[in-house]
């Protein structure tokens, strides 16, 4: 009875010296509330704002009514794009084009990361990665264009080529079984230098105690690479791997909706450009539907980066958050 | 420096048969990179800079054919690229300008560890990159606020990238001590004139990131001006020349209109023109800043 009032007593106290060292600490730090209160009612307005309104995919939106006003409809939105006809196909070419994109492109940042870290010569190696980072600067529309040039029947290069070597021309555009090709590599050929940055900056962080400590044991310069470049690489390739998974369900919208036409259609309509087309573009739009399969979307990546982060957490003891 | 020395005057030595084979497969494999990255950008710079005839007959392969720069005048003739290249500029330097100001207010604050309710606003801006409302109640909103067709549409909505507070964040924890903000405070320095005076010159390496990052996003932004701008007398370069080089909407931007071989090949050549007047500027600028850049990622990579 005694000592428990007392523990009570004492925690209290400590309570209102918390309490009240955090007032002090508002009352010293005043101006950083200030500061921040811009950048804090911004992010109110423009990100949790459209979080509160994407309760629309749960109501049948009415303009004149508003969020609130427009009726309940519960899943209903949600069951109809999982029942519509465009469901598998959307979500077949979303995750086709985004597992082949993660599959090929992220390993080749890494090896060029290695290959620039083990060159011999500074200036030729500077000279390789500011060649290869140029393209990183040229906009989604700019590469599209140039993608479009390039494979042109008439007109582009590589068919100038094909013709030159005896082939036939292709419209490699309007082929639908080319698309996720096309997509996939010109990314890697505008990626690469760029991503091979961080995995640069992670490998000059290496001990080179553990260099030395390879060279006294004989390892040669691929053995070095293998067994001390490789490894040190892990934290930053199992981070980067588990930012990657997080955005799988998610394939760059302005990319593929540039790239698409009406023939290659059936493989290049992907999540983000069918919520386009329902929500904003067509004649007669459907916000709940279309804001109901963009929720879909996030939630799916929501999980993916949470699952990925957990187990990354297990094995590497890394953690995103 | 020294331990690189170490280590190439050993291989020099003795540089096995293995150790040869390695450098010489990597010099090569690094030769490839460099080439397939290259060729079609000096492609396209030689195809800028030759005759609208050479283009269209295909006789372009690595060098300029018949050098000309109509290709260029034909870019600057026109009405709507200058105006899409003026409206650029615009978007660029007061959007950047207002992301500076807006991403230094929300990471200087979230990187003193001593601001009480630090953790509850860190987690509400990382909580934006992993859940969002999506496109609809964006433009819902957007068009709520009455921004629909307004220039401020380019910079408002876009103010703040969280992942690039984060990077800032991180700079101004591990470069700027919350000891030192203490002791200015305690001689009578209060925040504002810190950041003024203190935070801002000694963050130049990340500011200079920030800046590339941001100008180059809005620079190369199409997407927000596709959704919300359809006055002409607004549009960025980039929606020009998505009409231009992707629906092709050329014809009747040739101002003479000769045989249908030169007007083919003018198209080409104007394409290849805009192309390089494009994508230019940052690829000239980057060189100069990539030395803070690869320190400014650095950092922020330490602890994304």
């Amino acid at each position: 009875m005694m000592s428990g009032t007392v523990n009570r007593r004492i925690g209290e106290t400590s309570r209102a010296k918390q309490w009240r060292s955090l007032k002090r600490g508002v009352k010293l730090h005043w101006e950083l509330y200030v500061i921040i209160a811009i950048p804090v009612i911004w992010l109110l307005v423009f990100s949790y704002y459209p979080m509160y309104g994407v309760q629309i995919a749960f109501r049948k939106f009415i303009a004149s009514k508003g969020i609130l006003g427009s009726p309940y409809v519960g899943l209903m939105y949600f069951e109809k794009f999982i029942k519509s006809y465009n469901f598998g196909r959307v979500i077949r070419n979303t995750l086709s084009i985004s597992v082949y994109d993660l599959v090929l492109g992220f390993p080749f940042p890494i090896i060029l990361a290695l290959l620039l870290n083990n060159s011999l010569r500074p200036r030729y190696k500077k000279f390789v990665q500011i060649v290869t980072y140029m393209p990183y600067f040229i906009s989604t529309v700019v590469m599209v264009g140039i993608i479009i040039q390039f494979l042109s029947p008439k007109v582009g290069v590589v068919n100038y080529a094909i013709t030159a070597l005896g082939g036939k021309e292709v419209d490699f555009m309007g082929k639908p079984e080319y698309f996720k090709h096309i997509y996939v590599w010109s990314n890697i050929w505008q990626g690469t230098g760029w991503n091979a940055i961080i995995y640069l900056s992670a490998l000059s962080a290496i001990d080179p105690g553990q260099h030395e400590a390879a060279l006294v044991d004989g390892a040669n310069r691929f053995q070095r690479m293998w067994h001390v470049d490789l490894p040190g690489l892990m934290p930053a390739i199992s981070i980067m791997l588990t930012l990657r998974m997080g955005s799988i369900m998610s394939v760059g919208f302005e990319k593929a909706f540039l790239m698409q036409n009406n023939l290659n259609l059936s493989t290049s309509e992907i999540i983000s450009t069918y919520v386009y087309k329902t929500g904003l573009a067509s004649a007669a739009p459907d916000y709940s539907y279309s804001a109901a399969i963009g929720l879909f979307n996030s939630v799916i990546n929501l999980v993916l980066i949470s699952i990925v982060n957990k187990i990354n957490t297990r094995i590497n003891e890394i953690s995103l958050w | 420096m020294s331990k690189t020395i170490v280590q190439d005057s050993r291989n020099k030595i003795k540089a096995t048969s293995q150790d040869r084979a390695f450098n010489l497969i990597n010099d090569a494999l690094m030769l490839f990179a460099a080439l397939i990255v290259l060729y079609p950008l000096i492609y396209i710079l030689s195809s800028a800079f030759s005759s609208p005839t050479a283009v269209s007959q295909g006789r372009v392969v690595l060098l300029p054919v018949d050098f000309s720069v109509r290709g260029f005048e034909e870019v600057f003739s026109h009405k709507a690229i200058v105006t899409g290249f003026a409206n650029s500029i615009y978007y660029t330097v007061v959007g950047t300008t207002v992301n500076l100001v807006m991403t230094v207010a929300a990471a200087y604050p979230l990187s003193r560890k001593r601001m009480p309710g630090r953790r509850v606003l860190l987690f509400m801006f990382t909580f934006t990159m992993l859940f969002n409302g999506g496109l609809i109640p964006s433009y819902l909103l957007t068009a709520r606020l009455g921004l629909i067709n307004t220039r401020a549409v380019m910079i408002i909505p876009t103010a703040i990238n969280v992942f690039n507070v984060i990077i800032c964040r991180t700079f101004f924890e591990t470069t700027i001590p919350d000891e030192i903000t203490e002791a200015a405070m305690i001689d009578g320095c209060g925040h504002t004139r810190f950041i003024l005076q203190m935070v801002i010159p000694l963050s130049k390496a990340i500011l200079a990131v920030m800046v590339l990052y941001y100008g180059l996003g809005h620079w190369n932004s199409y997407f927000q001006a596709f959704l919300y701008i359809s006055d002409k007398s607004k549009f960025p370069l980039q929606i020009v020349l998505r009409d231009i080089l992707i629906l092709n909407q050329v014809n009747d931007i040739i101002s003479d209109p000769l045989l249908y071989q030169a007007k083919a090949g003018m198209a080409q050549l104007l394409k290849y023109a805009l192309i390089v007047v494009s994508s230019a500027p940052f690829m000239i600028a980057y060189p100069f800043v990539a030395k803070h850049f690869v320190k400014g990622v650095m950092i922020g990579a330490v602890k994304g």
